[in-house]
């Protein structure tokens, strides 16, 4: 079953009128020492077999919705809104490429202008492209766009110890092949004022995430200042910013951001074991034509009527080829699509309560945890859902307990990334974290000296 | 058949969503840290499902109709496929879960990685990229790593023929190469006397799609490959063709060092209105080192990975390691696994046979709509065509019409229309991949269609300028748009 309609009557019937004999012979500039190669492939099953292999497949997992979880670190576990997968699950959006035909794809077109605008009105920016593959390569795309704006000269990007390890990771394969510097954040710098005085004349931009990774919350007039020295060096800010947050805390527009980007997971998407997710990413009007991507622009068609199409294209590889701002061409419009109807359904009051529910769990939380024997805070700087907590053990110990005996998925071992950090347990709470499920985390931990 | 923007149809204190109350003590909030307002709509659930639903009706997608968009292989997508992305034993999993809790996605993953080295010949493949062109910029900094480690520091070329991708060429710079274009031949073909020309020392590959963009197989493939490896350069193929040739050559045998698949062209997983794809990346012995990772291994079980967590009784598991000398990351976590899930299980119910049907039929339904059309419709190269052909939309006797024309007033027939005005080397150029999921009677309606349309280019051309005539809204200003963008909706 190959999902194919054609009849053996269908067949003999074309091959009439293409002027051939067999199928066969339309494969004849394939060199026929290498034709119909041996494919070895497990035995073809049905449709009712496929669904019974890959539901056991799925049942050798640690399923996330029946098991209390504390991890975070840059993918969490947020409620999705029923309407959400009703809506993306329409085929009228999945099954259609990306929107070069305006007429027949306004649908797909006036969700991403909604969507751009809700991501301008999160951010502070005045503009948004469609989306980027995650919050990684966005951060990757910001640090080529700054270089990009300084039109190559300046090469050096400072860049924040805070930032996702694997954001930083992903920066680094990008600019490989380019002669590009990354400075600040393998020295362990992250305090603004200090980022800050690294800023030369060579600095392309200046990255930072807030909240952290290890989940504090920068304040706007230390961000403020950063910004100004920054701007006074002729370099750029870079804000990557958890969207969650964003509901409650203020935009990096206010203090003065050139370009905000992160992960759009947390907007409507699953976990889905890293991926499909979304880069959300927005720039100022002065450097929006030096942004990647798709950007959908509002016009008119011959009747003067109202319609959205893909715009200033100028700027993307289909046009300019080698001198494009970047390759990307298929994004991440669908989860773009479940972010904006995730903002739809929670509207202004809704997303700043789910940032105020997670803020007062993740709050209450760090207070009962903390005041167990053995276990501190890291700082008492403030934070929003994710607080890094030194613990009696190592991290990796407490977890195999935490799961073997208590059924949870506990944090993230911040000592993969960060040598120094030993013990040290990144702790996510989120609204979906019950008051039973964080007292349970609490009495566990409190059980570790003795027997983890 | 106005749809208004979410925002206009917004009023002040309504909520699509129930929230829960907050079961623990507030926590005091850091007042100079919060914000004064936030720009985000506020609807009902009932006015929230209509608006989108109102608009997912004005978008033409593979469910409503044929999409014979060349290049972009927009077959159908099997329902089964989405069934199994939502099962729930895979979307609740977090990707810093502990391998012996997901070994059904590590499993799955190895699994996969399998199958497209068994399809395409090569002996390694990361899931990493996340769409095509991420997957060509993994194979370029791949190529890059490659010589670089050989300490041959001179190669700062990448040969591309004129029929590319434009992803191609902006891939290239990305890497940090120049971008050296080779022309085609009167045939299709990449020419050899260009290629010649440009073979030496300082080029450290070319980036070959076959079939190329014409739809055609390079007849010379053998030759370019021994030509380019001769002058020590690497072949890099763009698999964004490889519905065509699915168990009829393998891409490592043709002399490929390192391939991109297309998962949301060949392997049938939906593309989304633009994404998420996912272009996982092969390579050949000498250039899997240097893959980006993590991959997903299979390892005896040690002290890491407990017996009780293993796969199978024999005491082994599934792990994520990174290759030797990779590249590194591309993205945070592992690829796009949501969309690997549903190449997996087009596979499994495929099997060696259904692939290989798969591409006999795309490559017979491609050639049976050339053989209704070529007499009507300029035909620049007179050859059979794999799974997609080209034709010129500068028909004889209607001088005002152009191909955009032709695409438009398609439309009004039900159908989306082919990909036009790529590749650049054809003039006016229509770009048809029909797929091998379409009946003999939707291609012949479609053919109809078209032959119809170059009727009326000459009888009356305005017909087509003027269309299209029954969509949602009529033929918009692109120019204006772009002159002055507006980009969102927010007052300032």
């Amino acid at each position: 079953m190959s999902y194919i309609p054609t009849t053996d009557a269908d067949r003999a019937a074309m091959l009439r009128v293409i002027g051939v004999e067999s199928v066969e012979e339309l494969f004849g500039d394939v060199p026929e020492a290498l034709r119909y190669p041996q494919v070895k492939l497990p035995r073809q099953v049905s449709e009712p077999e496929a669904l019974r292999e890959l539901r056991e497949i799925s049942e050798y997992n640690v399923d996330l919705d029946h098991t209390p979880c504390f991890l975070g670190a840059g993918a969490y576990r947020h409620f999705v809104p029923s309407v959400v997968g009703h809506v993306i699950g329409r085929s009228e959006f999945y099954t259609a490429y990306t929107p070069y035909q305006p007429e027949i794809s306004q649908g797909t077109l006036q969700i991403i202008f909604e969507y751009q605008s809700m991501i301008c009105a999160l951010t502070g920016m005045d503009a948004a492209n469609a989306s980027h593959y995650d919050g990684a390569t966005a951060l990757a795309e910001a640090a080529v766009m700054a270089v990009g704006a300084s039109r190559g000269k300046r090469r050096k990007v400072v860049m924040s110890a805070g930032v996702h390890p694997e954001y930083r990771a992903v920066v680094r394969t990008y600019t490989q092949g380019a002669e590009m510097a990354v400075a600040g954040d393998q020295d362990g710098v992250s305090e603004v004022s200090t980022l800050a005085e690294m800023v030369d004349a060579d600095t392309a931009c200046v990255v930072v995430q807030n909240p952290d990774f290890f989940g504090h919350l920068e304040s706007p007039p230390a961000l403020r200042a950063l910004a100004d020295a920054v701007h006074a060096a002729g370099a750029l800010l870079v804000v990557s910013a958890d969207p969650i947050a964003l509901g409650l805390f203020a935009p990096p527009g206010n203090y003065g951001a050139d370009i905000v980007c992160g992960e759009g997971q947390a907007l409507g998407g699953g976990l889905s074991f890293g991926g499909p997710y979304l880069g959300y990413f927005a720039c100022v009007s002065k450097y929006l034509h030096k942004m990647a991507g798709r950007i959908v622009g509002q016009t008119v068609d011959r009747h003067g009527d109202r319609g959205f199409v893909l715009t200033l294209s100028a700027r993307e590889q289909h046009i300019r080829r080698e001198k494009a701002s970047s390759n990307i061409c298929s994004n991440e419009a669908l989860m773009a699509l479940a972010a904006a109807v995730y903002m739809t359904a929670l509207g202004k009051s809704g997303l700043r309560r789910v940032a105020e529910l997670c803020y007062h769990k993740a709050h209450y939380a760090a207070t009962q945890l903390s005041a167990l024997p053995g276990y501190e805070l890291l700082s008492e700087r403030p934070f929003f859902k994710e607080v890094s907590l030194r613990c009696p053990r190592p991290v990796t110990e407490i977890n195999e307990y935490l799961l073997d005996e208590w059924g949870i998925v506990g944090g993230y071992d911040l000592e993969q990334d960060y040598p120094h950090m030993a013990n040290t347990m990144l702790v996510c709470v989120t609204e979906m974290n019950s008051k039973e499920e964080i007292d349970l985390l609490v009495e566990a931990l409190s059980n570790v000296e003795e027997e983890a | 058949m106005k749809e208004p923007l979410i925002y206009e149809i917004s009023s002040p204190g309504r909520i699509g969503v129930n929230l829960p109350e907050c079961d623990v003590e507030e926590a005091p909030l850091p007042q100079d840290l919060l914000r004064q307002d936030l720009a985000l709509p506020e609807v009902s659930e009932v006015d929230l499902i209509r608006h989108y639903t109102r608009l997912s009706q004005l978008n033409h997608g593979v469910d409503k109709g044929f999409y014979p968009l060349g290049s972009c292989t927009m077959k159908y997508n099997p329902k089964v496929n989405e069934d199994v992305a939502r099962l729930p034993g895979f979307v609740h999993t977090h990707p810093y879960q502990a391998p012996g809790t997901v070994q059904g996605n590590l499993f799955l993953m190895y699994h996969l990685q399998e199958f497209l080295k068994e399809i395409s010949g090569f002996s390694a493949v990361s899931l990493q990229p996340a769409a095509g062109a991420h997957g060509e910029l993994a194979g370029v900094l791949m190529i890059r790593a490659y010589h670089e480690s050989r300490g041959d520091h001179k190669r700062t070329r990448m040969l591309i023929p004129d029929s590319a991708h434009g992803t191609n060429p902006a891939s290239t710079t990305m890497a940090g190469y120049e971008t050296i274009k080779i022309v085609s031949d009167a045939r299709g073909n990449v020419s050899l006397d260009d290629l010649h020309a440009h073979c030496d020392d300082t080029v450290a590959g070319l980036m070959l799609t076959n079939p190329n963009t014409l739809g055609l197989f390079e007849e010379y493939v053998l030759d370019i490959a021994r030509m380019i490896h001769e002058c020590g350069g690497l072949l890099y193929g763009d698999g964004a063709n490889l519905n065509a040739i699915m168990g009829i050559v393998k891409p490592e045998h043709l002399g490929f060092d390192v391939m991109h698949f297309n998962l949301h062209k060949t392997f049938s997983t939906p593309h989304g209105g633009g994404g998420p794809g996912a272009g996982p990346v092969g390579a050949s012995d000498r250039l899997a080192p240097f893959l980006p990772g993590p991959i997903a291994v299979i390892e005896r079980v040690d002290d890491i990975c407990e017996a009780d967590e293993a796969w199978d009784e024999e005491g082994y598991c599934y792990r994520l390691r990174m290759p030797e000398s990779s590249i590194g990351r591309l993205k945070a976590f592992y690829g796009n696994f949501g969309v690997c899930l549903k190449a997996y299980t087009y596979i499994r119910m495929l099997g060696a046979t259904g692939l290989r049907q798969v591409s006999e039929h795309a490559v017979l339904n491609a050639n049976y709509l050339l053989s209704r059309l070529k007499d009507v419709y300029p035909l620049p190269y007179d050859r059979a065509c794999m799974h997609e052909f080209v034709l010129s939309g500068s028909l004889p006797g209607a001088p005002g019409v152009h191909t955009v024309d032709i695409a438009k007033r398609l439309m009004d027939f039900g159908f989306h229309p082919p990909t036009v005005y790529f590749p650049l080397i054809v003039p006016e150029a229509l770009m048809i991949e029909p797929t091998e999921t379409e009946s003999k009677e939707t291609l012949d309606a479609f053919a109809d269609a078209l032959i119809q349309i170059s009727r009326e280019a000459r009888e009356d051309p305005e017909l087509l300028t003027a269309a299209p005539h029954v969509t949602p809204v009529a033929r918009l200003d692109e120019v204006g748009a772009a002159r002055t963008p507006v980009l969102h909706c927010l007052r300032d």
